[in-house]
């Protein structure tokens, strides 16, 4: 009876006359499913086609070694993202020792360098012509062995190196305060800290954990330059090279299947390992983790790990593009700044541009359509409409090339000459479609949050007072949403700006983006050249670590910070 | 006010056999009420009883399975019709205000008469912002007032579109204990000075029966009684009315030759139960049973609760039974002190047969056999 607001809580109606529509609006419904079907259209294009191909027996020769780099390589970055980002976190947590502050927040700054920036930079310095072999040589002679830097094991530290802030970041959240309170209470239940660290804390942050190292994961399933850099041919990279490079569009799309069935084990393994806890994001008011105080050498060999991994991750490779791009610029032989630069950068950012305006809107749309009352299909749907995120771009890109063809086949049959014509092949409505199916989820997860926090009251107030749904949209969902709207439209914009695969598969003759300009230049060895575009990406990545960084300043007063 | 002419004809609110299920549950079992224009109605009852889905169904939240509703003479929900809840002039208030964080008062208040002509519209806005007395803070931001004054704008802005039936969804439990009586008496003067039809839904039995002019009871998606408060206390139709609108203990009794008596003795005399003999169960409320010392009786004090103005007895019966008893607060009995209990005179105090109020002898009067007596006379509920 204490129930709070009884009006708001009533629960989701199970009627098969409801199922799809239902308490809300046809059209706005409708709209809803109609986004989830153009999200699922490319996966959903690239299943039928792989499976009707499924004994034609035209799977590429390597696929065996190509599964298992793909297993070591996510077991590789998973073990070092969580070694290094958990280890991070629970030293900046549990240890007070020099620069504390300042790192706790500086060490997500990794994210925003593109492991396939950090990767040629990496290359540059380790690999056989670089400084540090050369220097080595001349100690150890010029017959010494050295180690092969384009390695598995060199895409797994690279990798490791950008992508370990997601699981750093979820774990000093879970550390401070999922179990402030809990923590507390195994202290004074007489346990010591590292029992409790091993028996209360830990087993918490389970959850966060794992969805930490899903995102890790998914994030090293996609990877389609840096593991081309150390040679290392993951599944997602043939799937392109098969396309493109030897026009076998059955075995490619048998390998995206293959990706797509990756990308499900690794839903699944979240599930799994989170079991049946789900994120408490408890606002608990205990003391919590106390940090101990490090002194002497201990408190500055702290300070130290902390710069190192900073240093290696994102300091000292800015450190060289910066470098490399001043040297360009001074001693260059061509002019101060690549014409093309502008016209790339211009390229970037309008695609990119539109494919945010595009997400947020339909964002904004799934969730004011949610709020009108969906009913179960409309909200399974909503959940579809994210599913396009754990899918790798060379797939979506590959699903939308088939979905199109398909569709002109079609449109032939039924008497329109060319179909679709060079909608796909000559502009970058592809590019822009896939961007729509890639990037849904995280513009809806931010709406999405926005919304949530609108009470439903408000809005059953609006209709109450007389106000049709547009103008319940464009009066009270809109301006209470439109925090949720920006950073969706950023978000967007900078994976847009950042995403290879996708642009490679679907640009029309003739269009680079900055991000494929970074790649081909740094594929080629021109890395001074590639150091300004470089330098520019790293830049706009920086916008979200900083949303990131706002949200968790307030870490300690219990908001909570999770990967983008 | 003249916006609020009162039709007397035709009822503000009907729901006529309105039923809704979510999944297995039914969350409003043939729902039938009828609330007359002006009338201000309390709807109370436990967690889940479905107090809630009623007030979604009437704002065209939700949609019924079945039955009908009507708004003002006009149907707005049935078997084919339905009726958005943007056109039903149904005004909602809620327990978080609910106001437009991004509007002004004066804005919020605005927000439901835009399709007025301008000058009309700030001369609404001014109008129902008098009547909550809040015109000087019309340029102020909802996070500049206290929890009371957003209470208030809340009303005048369900107010402003003159709808014909205001919902309220326990508009004071978030208010501190300190606000909460005075604003609860300025929002019910508001509507009663402007003859606006509510419904108020409470979990606070005594302002369900303080401000309502009518109380409906729910339990289980069932209106167990729709009455005035004082036959709601006084006569609840149902065991779970008793105990729920108030404290009751319940004791089997008998009524022999209009003669009623239980445990403690002969209760009272039941006019028209002349020839009869009847097993029942008598209602007894703490303010009903008297208490006198009597070191030869066979009940004695328990435990004792001080409540200011008043002790509350706890008493156990020579059954194992026991009764609560109110007493002054100078008069308190040590537990274990022995007293004898009675009915305080005059009371008549309700009967059950089968967890339900009889006023009459069943009709198989003669036998011990009972049959389930027809439910009390309740006029709206059935």
């Amino acid at each position: 009876m204490s129930d709070p607001a009884v009006l708001v809580d009533a629960a989701v109606s199970g009627r098969r006359r409801r199922l799809l529509t239902g308490n809300g609006r046809p059209l706005w419904s409708a709209a809803v499913l109609l986004a989830a079907l153009l999200v699922a259209t490319p996966v959903v294009a690239v299943v039928i086609d792989g499976l009707g191909s499924l004994n034609s027996g035209s799977l590429p020769q390597d696929i065996g070694p190509m599964i298992l780099t793909t297993v070591l390589l996510m077991a590789g970055v998973g073990t070092g993202t969580l070694l290094i980002g958990g280890g991070l976190a629970w030293l900046v947590t549990a240890y007070d020792f020099p620069l504390r502050n300042l790192l706790s927040w500086a060490l997500v700054l990794p994210l925003a360098m593109p492991a396939y920036i950090l990767g040629f930079v990496f290359l540059s310095t380790f690999d056989v012509g670089g400084p540090v072999q050369s220097f080595l040589r001349t100690v150890l002679g010029p017959g010494a062995w050295l180690p092969e830097v384009r390695t598995l094991l060199g895409a797994v530290v690279v990798m490791s190196l950008t992508l370990y802030p997601y699981v750093y970041l979820l774990a000093r959240s879970a550390l401070v305060e999922q179990s402030a309170t809990t923590y507390d209470a195994a202290r004074t239940l007489g346990a010591s800290r590292s029992r409790t660290l091993w028996r209360v804390v830990v087993p918490m942050a389970r959850p966060s954990l794992a969805a930490a190292l899903a995102l890790v994961m998914m994030e090293t399933l996609t990877d389609f330059a840096t593991v081309q850099y150390f040679n290392v041919q993951t599944v997602a990279v043939g799937v392109y090279l098969v396309w493109k490079g030897s026009f076998e569009f059955q075995a490619a799309t048998q390998l995206s299947m293959l990706v797509l069935l990756f990308a499900v084990a690794v839903l699944a393994g979240e599930r799994l390992l989170r079991g049946r806890s789900r994120f408490h994001q408890k606002h608990g008011r205990g003391e919590g983790l106390r940090a101990r105080r490090l002194t002497g050498w201990t408190g500055w060999a702290a300070a130290f790990v902390g710069l190192a991994v900073l240093g290696a991750g994102f300091a000292l490779p800015v450190a060289q593009l910066v470098g490399w791009a001043i040297g360009e610029a001074v001693g260059g032989s061509e002019p101060l700044l690549d014409p093309r630069f502008a016209e790339y950068l211009v390229n970037s950012i309008a695609v990119a541009s539109i494919a945010a305006l595009l997400c947020a809107a339909l964002a904004l749309m799934i969730g004011h359509a949610q709020r009108l009352g969906g009913g179960p299909v409309v909200a399974a749907a909503a959940q579809l409409t994210t599913f396009g995120y754990a899918v790798p771009g060379a797939v979506i890109g590959i699903g939308v090339l088939i979905a199109f063809a398909r569709l002109d086949e079609w449109l032939e049959v039924a008497g329109v000459p060319g179909g679709t014509g060079l909608l796909v092949t000559g502009s970058v409505a592809g590019i822009l479609f896939a961007y729509l199916v890639r990037f849904l989820a995280p513009a809806y997860q931010a709406v999405d949050a926005s919304f949530a926090k609108i009470s439903p009251a408000l809005t059953f107030s609006a209709l109450s007072l007389g106000s049709t749904p547009r103008r319940l949209l464009t009066r009270v969902h809109l301006p209470l949403a439109r925090r949720g709207a920006a950073v969706a439209l950023v978000l967007v914009a900078i994976d847009a700006v950042k995403e290879l695969p996708i642009v490679l598969l679907l640009r029309p003759f003739g269009f680079t983006t900055i991000s494929v300009w970074v790649y081909e230049l740094a594929r080629e060895n021109f890395w001074e050249k590639a150091a300004l575009p470089a330098l520019g990406i790293v830049v706009v990545a920086v916008i979200p670590v900083y949303f990131l960084f706002r949200r968790t300043a307030g870490l300690k007063n219990g908001a909570v910070a999770h990967g983008q | 006010m003249a916006s609020n002419l009162i039709d007397v004809t035709t009822p503000a609110l009907m729901l006529e056999g309105i039923s809704r299920r979510y999944g297995g549950v039914s969350a409003a079992k043939a729902l039938d009420l009828t609330v007359a224009a002006g009338e201000l109605v309390t709807v109370i009852g436990p967690s889940g009883c479905g107090k809630s889905t009623m007030l979604r169904l009437i704002a065209g939240l939700e949609r019924p399975d079945s039955g009908s509703i009507s708004i003002a003479g006009e149907v707005v929900a049935d078997r084919r019709r339905f009726q958005e809840p943007e056109r039903r002039r149904v005004g909602l208030v809620f327990q978080d205000h609910a106001l437009f964080p991004n509007l002004t008062v004066a804005r919020n208040v605005a927000f439901g008469v835009n399709r007025l002509p301008a000058r009309e519209r700030e001369q609404r806005v001014a109008e129902v912002l008098e009547l909550v007395r809040l015109n000087h803070l019309a340029a102020r931001y909802p996070h500049e007032l206290s929890g009371g004054e957003q209470q208030r704008v809340a009303l005048a802005r369900a107010l402003a579109p003159r709808p014909a039936v205001v919902l309220l969804d326990e508009p004071f439990s978030s208010l501190d204990e300190t606000l909460r009586g005075r604003v609860r008496s300025d929002i019910v003067a508001v509507l009663q000075e402007t003859g606006t039809t509510s419904l108020l839904v409470t979990h606070d039995q005594t302002e369900a029966l303080s401000v309502g002019d009518r109380v409906v009871v729910m339990r289980d998606g069932v209106i167990e009684q729709a009455d005035t408060p004082e036959r709601v206390f006084e006569q609840p139709s149902t065991r779970f009315v008793a105990s729920f609108m108030g404290d009751a203990d319940f004791l089997p009794a008998n009524v022999h030759n209009a003669l009623l008596t239980c445990e403690i003795g002969v209760v009272s005399t039941v006019p028209g139960w002349a020839n009869c003999d009847v097993d029942v169960d008598v209602v007894l409320r703490p303010h009903e049973v008297a208490l006198a010392l009597d070191p030869s009786a066979s009940a004695q004090v328990v435990s004792q609760e001080y409540r200011g103005a008043f002790v509350l007895h706890h008493v156990r019966l020579a059954s194992g039974r026991t009764l609560r008893s109110w007493q002054p607060h100078h008069v308190r009995y040590a537990p274990g002190t022995r007293v004898s209990v009675t009915v305080a005179p005059g009371t008549s105090p309700t009967l059950l047969v089968n967890d339900r109020a009889v006023t009459e002898p069943p009709i198989a009067a003669a036998g011990r056999a009972l049959q389930l007596p027809e439910p009390s006379p309740v006029p709206t509920s059935r």
